[in-house]
């Protein structure tokens, strides 16, 4: 399925849980699929999703998801050993893995030679889905966090604009939302 | 005082609740002091840039980060700190033990030494270098005032001396 698509059916299964995006068109899709004060859109910084998503598992009691790539997570692959160690229950670590750099042209990533999900599984996470025709978000919601899902995806992205929000506004309004609960 | 727990109380005036870390033999003591702390949340990470990225969410999440780290991190933190916390205005106390400076014995650590200010310097980071346990004291905790005022990170550099 492509990106977009999967984007689309775990979103219908969010209901307060936090965001936070990856840079590049993963952030465009998630934006032009819905919009939300729960979603936090990065616009730099390629690699950190996992790591902000982390620090806001340790200081927040809700949910929080993260939605990151291939390529990302290859930039950044310690914050698998930190997340591990530091066992947050309420971290959901989901990888769109299109085994490409797909913002920057599709240039191929060295996910077609490893596995995501077996090295998330040999880092110790307990529990691990992996999904590419059917989404059981609902299951991945109700387990134990922290959750690694490993989401394969068709390569491409979905037709759609660039974020028309400023960085300080994302900010703002996502500070907003982690504070009401 | 003693310059560790100098710069560890001064983190407790500040309010700092959230701390990342990694090992430098000058920062050891107040890494263990935070380690034992129960008011402070302490994550040791593999490198300064992922705990960069770990703080802002702890700000996101209403808490007051600190990172302890050697300065010779701050090389591969350049692009979090452009693009995330200088993008969306993100506070943070970077308190840095600075190798490479006067009374160094290691070669190798001198050409990062060197390069450390400049880099903050590019980066539109204000910094401080407290040279007595009594001026860290002082200055740490106003440091993060102006950091939340701002909304941008401020240095600390602690240099060889101050350890003395």
């Amino acid at each position: 399925m492509e990106r977009i698509e999967a984007i689309k059916k775990i979103v219908e299964n969010l209901d307060d849980e936090l965001v936070i995006c990856n840079i590049g068109f993963p952030s465009r899709e998630l934006y032009a699929v819905k919009d939300s004060p729960t979603h936090f859109y990065m616009l730099g910084s390629m690699g950190m999703a996992s790591s902000i998503g982390l620090g806001l598992a340790l200081s927040t009691k809700r949910k929080v998801v993260v939605f990151d790539g291939d390529g990302s997570v290859l930039m950044n692959m310690g914050t698998l050993v930190t997340i591990f160690s530091q066992n947050p229950e309420n971290l959901i670590f989901v990888v769109f893995d299109n085994q490409c750099y797909g913002s920057t042209g599709s240039q191929c990533t060295y996910t077609t030679k490893v596995d995501l999900y077996e090295i998330a599984k040999s880092v110790g996470f307990k529990n691990t889905f992996v999904f590419e025709e059917e989404i059981s978000f609902n299951e991945v919601l109700n387990s134990k966090g922290p959750v690694f899902v490993h989401m394969k995806v068709k390569p491409g992205n979905a037709d759609v604009p660039v974020i028309d929000m400023e960085p300080e506004e994302i900010k703002e309004r996502f500070m907003e939302e982690v504070k009401r609960k | 005082m003693d310059s560790s727990e100098a710069v560890y109380k001064a983190l407790k005036k500040a309010e700092i609740d959230f701390v990342v870390s990694l090992p430098c033999v000058n920062l050891g003591k107040v890494m263990e002091m935070v380690d034992c702390d129960p008011e402070i949340t302490h994550v040791p990470v593999t490198r300064e840039e992922e705990g960069f990225g770990i703080c802002a969410g702890a700000f996101f999440g209403g808490k007051n980060p600190a990172i302890l780290m050697q300065n010779s991190g701050l090389g591969n933190s350049v692009n979090v700190l452009a693009s995330l916390y200088e993008l969306y205005y993100i506070p943070i106390l970077i308190i840095m033990s600075h190798r490479g400076t006067e009374g160094e014995f290691m070669g190798a650590q001198v050409p990062m030494g060197k390069a450390t200010p400049g880099i903050l310097d590019t980066l539109n980071i204000a910094y401080i270098n407290p040279k007595t346990p009594e001026e860290a004291l002082k200055v740490i905790p106003e440091s993060w005032i102006l950091s939340k005022v701002a909304r941008t990170p401020i240095g600390i550099l602690l240099e060889i001396p101050f350890w003395k």
